[in-house]
């Protein structure tokens, strides 16, 4: 279970986070919904300890991520598997090692023969030949490049998974696939993820619940259904830009 | 109203904490680097890759300088050669200049702007893209993956370089004399062991090791700290190369003065 509570965080003058209680429960699937700059990457990084609250409370399967100690910090984060926005692969390294890379059990890592077929099992996971496991990053197209990064993800076979804006930068085919791909994931592999998105229509087929972030703070969390009855302002007019503007046209 | 005063009190007060606020996250690396040193299994493959490349790659460049300094230290010896002086004494004044002087000296600043900004812009590029903030996401130590490896490579390959370059420029230099002057093999011989010391070998090799360690550090540093996208990027790779040829040129006079004296 991921738990935070009154988080807050600010960033010189900037105040990004002020008090957030924010919950994910065993097995689900949440979409964290927001405009650009609202602050929800920041949010995502907060859970796996890339930062630290300025104040604020959260907890990661019972455990207090801004007071670990190093050492059991890198233990929780193995059990955290993070899809950065652009990927962040190594591009020194073929797709290969990239997700080998993520086997994060260090016996497991050693062993070669263990480290292709599991890397192989993750490409196919993500829908990507086996021969991609030796092209470079810089070979690979946009959604390639997301899928390497999901890969990577899943490859110490996680118990949380963290989406950062995984359809970003996407046309509407390969976002589909990644929102597909996201939510047969959490469905075969059983795990926890928080899916950080402005793709609202992505956001409501792959998540079980919502949460929307604005000022500062979550203003609703609930499900698809709560999201659409929702009369609060905030939401209807972050829903209103993807749910309205089709029927008009 | 602000006074100049007061603008020039705040001017210092900024350099003062900026200064500050750079030796904590210079001494939190630091700290960083000396807990990855655990991780042996990791850093220690890292560091022979890199240390050939580095040590591979500049090979040429070092070859080069090393040759051409040590052809213009013997050429101008010649020019201002007196004849009261016996010619064997230029063998003396070639090899301690190339070893105590020329030798670590040309090789650090030349590495400082080739390793120096290699360093700080691969690492600078893989904050900007996330890649190092992926490897801690990963539960792995950026130290032992990334920082360690090329602060030992440097540490290691800068002196080796330097052997070879005290080495090139000493035969260069030799063959240089005797292009302007009368200067028989067995003169040259006897001049450059008549007064060598050992200790200035190790001496040569004392700096180069310092200055390896000061160019894998302050570039690491400036690289691992980058902010702000590809101009960050830039700015980090200026900054290592300028840092690291400051501090080379500082830890010269501070070595000079410590060990030769």
């Amino acid at each position: 279970m991921i738990e935070l509570r009154g988080v807050k965080k600010r960033f010189g003058e900037q105040v990004v986070l002020d008090g957030v209680d924010f919950t994910v429960d065993d097995g689900e699937t949440v979409a964290l919904l927001g405009q650009s700059g609202t602050g929800k990457s920041v949010l995502l990084k907060h859970i796996n300890g890339l930062i630290h609250p300025d104040e604020g409370i959260i907890m990661v399967d019972g455990l207090n991520v801004a007071t670990l100690k190093r050492a059991a910090l890198a233990e929780l984060r193995m059990r955290i598997g993070y899809v950065f926005q652009n990927g962040a692969l190594f591009d020194s390294l073929d797709v290969f090692e990239n997700v080998r890379l993520g086997v994060s059990d260090e016996t497991k890592y050693k062993d070669l023969s263990f480290c292709q077929a599991r890397v192989l099992e993750c490409l196919r996971l993500v829908n990507l030949a086996p021969e991609v496991a030796r092209k470079f990053p810089a070979q690979l197209s946009g959604g390639m490049r997301k899928r390497v990064g999901i890969a990577r993800a899943i490859a110490g076979e996680p118990t949380y998974v963290l989406y950062d804006e995984p359809t970003s930068g996407l046309d509407p085919v390969n976002s589909d696939i990644i929102d597909s791909l996201v939510k047969r994931l959490s469905d075969e592999l059983s795990v926890t993820s928080v899916m950080v998105t402005h793709d609202v229509r992505g956001a409501f087929r792959v998540a079980d619940r919502l949460a929307l972030l604005s000022g500062g703070k979550i203003v609703l969390q609930g499900t698809p259904e709560e999201f659409h009855e929702s009369e609060l302002e905030s939401v209807r007019s972050f829903l209103k830009r993807d749910f309205e503007t089709p029927e008009a046209a | 109203m602000a006074t100049p005063a007061l603008g020039v009190a705040r001017l210092i007060g900024r350099l003062v904490l900026g200064s500050l606020a750079h030796l904590g996250r210079f001494a939190a690396l630091c700290a960083e680097i000396a807990r990855g040193f655990r991780e042996w299994r990791v850093w220690i493959p890292r560091t022979v890759t890199e240390s050939a490349n580095i040590g591979a790659g500049s090979l040429f460049i070092v070859i080069l300088i090393s040759a051409f300094a040590g052809a213009v230290t013997a050429f101008q010896s010649g020019y201002q050669w007196q004849t009261s002086l016996p010619l064997y004494v230029l063998g003396t004044l070639i090899v301690s200049t190339v070893v105590l002087e020329l030798g670590p000296v040309l090789v650090g600043l030349v590495l400082a702007g080739r390793i120096g900004a290699r360093y700080a812009a691969e690492l600078g590029t893989m904050r900007v893209t996330e890649q190092i903030d992926a490897l801690e996401s990963l539960g792995r130590s950026p130290a032992s993956h990334l920082l360690i490896p090329r602060v030992l490579a440097g540490v290691i390959m800068v002196p080796v370089l330097t052997i070879i370059a005290d080495v090139i420029a000493v035969a260069a230099g030799w063959y240089g004399v005797k292009q302007v002057l009368p200067l028989t093999d067995s003169d040259f011989a006897y001049g450059a062991r008549a007064f060598y010391r050992p200790f200035d070998g190790y001496y040569s090799v004392i700096k180069a090791t310092c200055f390896g360690g000061a160019i894998g550090l302050i570039s690491c540093y400036m690289g691992f700290n980058t902010k702000q996208g590809a101009e960050g990027v830039g700015r980090s790779t200026t900054a290592a190369v300028v840092a690291s040829s400051v501090v080379i040129l500082l830890l010269n006079a501070i070595l000079a003065k410590i060990l030769l004296n």
